[in-house]
């Protein structure tokens, strides 16, 4: 299956991703090469077979109900790129 | 010194001819004076590995039994490593310095080894050649005009260049043991769940798993010695007993059985890389063991399955670099959705976003059953076809990659191309089970690796296999040229 610019510019905006109109039109080109590959999947028998999420068939594994971490937050937020009061700043969201 | 395997390393610091801090500073002084024509080192640590070696030489001289104790090693980027920048390839994370070290990179530090500094990549570990490394390409030792392979080519070129004796790797598709296969190393990737995926950056975290490079079977069970622990920090990780890899090593494989998938030599395998591997597994036959002719017939859904469900994987996983919590952020955003989308596009390079947005596609509403739902079908029969298999052999044995070392640019803008050359390895990854390559002659002077795959945990014996070929033949002790 193809997909075309427009078709690349929703997924970019779905992905979060900016992506230029000249970069979208290569990434049409490419990825349509990707989904042709993938397209030979549609061909295989597959009725019946259980999807396959974890190789050995594992289940999640869970713990006991007790603390574990530390308080680890100026550590944490020395790398974030602005901080204030011990909080991340993004952009004012509400007017 | 630098010639010398880790089991000749160890005897040697054990005996005094040298100590570790005589022998780190030999590694560290090569690589910061040859590593310019490889470009296999991101970050070199040189204050942390002295460091480390004047600790490792005092429980040297208190009779520390560790084998790796003194030993250096290097670490592949995608490795989170306590106050010391772990860039996975990505102009994303150039500045980050990660809070905390992985579980592999404190089993190493337990054992005492020595780390030199962090490797090339491919950008987020998605690559065949390390061409997508925000840090530049990194060069083959045995041709500088080709790639290493990838992702862990950094890796791959740091030993084969005798910069460090070992190295970490990580291997999602085949990004341990095609870069073995093209710069001539042993590489494995032990079973899925047998090795700690704590701290290191997720790409496809149904698939990856961590292993190593190293020029000898027998370094490579030394390392996985060390590396291998049950973590409960990592929930896919498999709690399973932990063995001695070294133990079986002096086994003969009078009565193994290899099998030979016939769909591992059709088209597409360059012809002098099959007789590469054809001669190699006659020279098993000398060695006793039986050879048996075996299909594994969904390998032709391999290549489609993994690129439905590792980008897919990818798409969610890489969701966590948004610019505010760690990471590049763009400069004066207008808004959050504009600090989001300008971050992330500014900072991952083109194949990183290929496969987010193909990962995005498969997901997508309309669009989940018939990929990502059907490619997880079509795993189950890859997985069958092994689980099949070995109820006849015991090992099985193909080449590695379908051809040696291509030169830069050879793939051009096709990404079909790129992933055709992990045609051979990727099955392995899907049905999550143990695979190893070690070198088995050259052609066009390029190495030619050969690939044995275990049954789950089979790791002893698949070390044991190699480590008889490497007893009875000395394509391992073959070097890139200018190295020695």
């Amino acid at each position: 299956m193809a997909v075309d610019q427009s078709d690349i510019e929703k997924l970019a905006e779905l992905a979060r991703l900016e992506i230029s109109p000249e970069a979208a039109s290569a990434a049409a080109q490419s990825i349509s090469q990707v989904l042709e590959l993938v397209g030979q999947l549609q061909a295989a028998d597959t009725s019946g077979v259980t999807p396959m999420a974890h190789p050995l068939d594992a289940v999640q594994r869970l713990r006991a109900d007790e603390v574990t971490e530390t308080d680890q937050r100026s550590s944490l937020q020395a790398m974030a790129p602005a901080i204030e009061d011990g909080l991340y700043l993004v952009p004012r969201v509400v007017e | 010194m630098h010639t010398k395997t880790i089991a000749q390393l160890v005897s040697g610091l054990r005996s005094k001819a040298f100590s570790s801090v005589e022998l780190t500073r030999h590694y560290l002084d090569r690589i910061n004076s040859l590593d310019s024509k490889y470009n296999s080192f991101v970050t070199v640590t040189d204050d942390i590995a002295l460091a480390q070696a004047e600790a490792a030489d005092q429980r040297l001289a208190a009779g520390d039994a560790s084998p790796l104790c003194g030993i250096p090693i290097a670490h592949k980027d995608i490795f989170c490593t306590l106050g010391v920048r772990t860039s996975c390839g990505s102009k994303m994370l150039d500045n980050f310095i990660a809070p905390y070290d992985a579980t592999i990179v404190e089993n190493y530090q337990r054992a005492g080894a020595v780390m030199l500094g962090k490797t090339n990549m491919d950008e987020f570990a998605m690559g065949s050649s390390n061409e997508t490394s925000y840090y530049g390409p990194v060069k083959n030792p045995w041709n500088t005009q080709c790639v290493p392979g990838g992702s862990s080519g950094g890796s791959a070129a740091a030993v084969a260049a005798l910069l460090a004796p070992a190295a970490t790797a990580s291997d999602t598709g085949g990004s341990i043991r095609q870069p073995a296969a093209l710069c001539g190393l042993t590489g494995i990737k032990p079973t899925y769940g047998r090795v700690s995926r704590w701290g290191m950056i997720a790409f496809a975290s149904s698939l990856d798993q961590a292993g190593t490079l190293t020029h000898t079977a027998e370094d490579a069970a030394i390392m996985l010695n060390a590396m291998a622990s049950f973590d409960a920090k990592d929930s896919t990780c498999v709690d399973q007993p932990l063995e001695d890899y070294t133990a079986p090593l002096g086994d003969k494989l009078d009565g193994l059985t290899l099998g030979i998938p016939e769909e591992y030599f059709g088209e597409g395998l360059n012809p002098q890389t099959a007789e590469r591997v054809q001669a190699a597994i006659k020279v098993y036959e000398s060695l006793g063991a039986k050879v048996k002719a075996i299909s594994l017939p969904h390998t032709h859904l391999a290549v489609p399955a993994y690129y439905v469900i590792a980008p897919a994987e990818c798409s969610a996983n890489l969701s966590r670099f948004d610019g505010v919590r760690y990471g590049y952020r763009c400069a004066e955003p207008k808004d959050l959705a504009d600090l989001y989308k300008r971050s992330r596009g500014e900072a991952f390079g083109d194949e990183v976003k290929r496969r987010i947005l193909v990962g995005t596609y498969a997901l997508s509403a309309g669009y989940y059953d018939a990929y990502y739902n059907k490619a997880q079908q079509v795993r189950r029969l890859i997985k069958q076809d092994f689980v099949e298999a070995f109820k006849d052999v015991d090992v099985i044995v193909g080449p590695t990659a379908p051809n040696p070392a291509f030169e830069f640019g050879a793939k051009g803008d096709d990404p079909v191309a790129m992933y055709l050359e992990d045609i051979y390895t990727i099955a392995t990854n899907l049905a999550g089970l143990p695979g190893l390559s070690i070198p088995c002659g050259l052609v066009d002077n390029k190495p030619v690796g050969l690939q044995l795959i275990g049954n789950y945990f089979a790791e002893s014996r698949l070390l044991n296999a190699a480590h008889q070929f490497q007893l009875a033949t000395d394509f391992h002790q073959q070097l890139a040229p200018e190295t020695a």
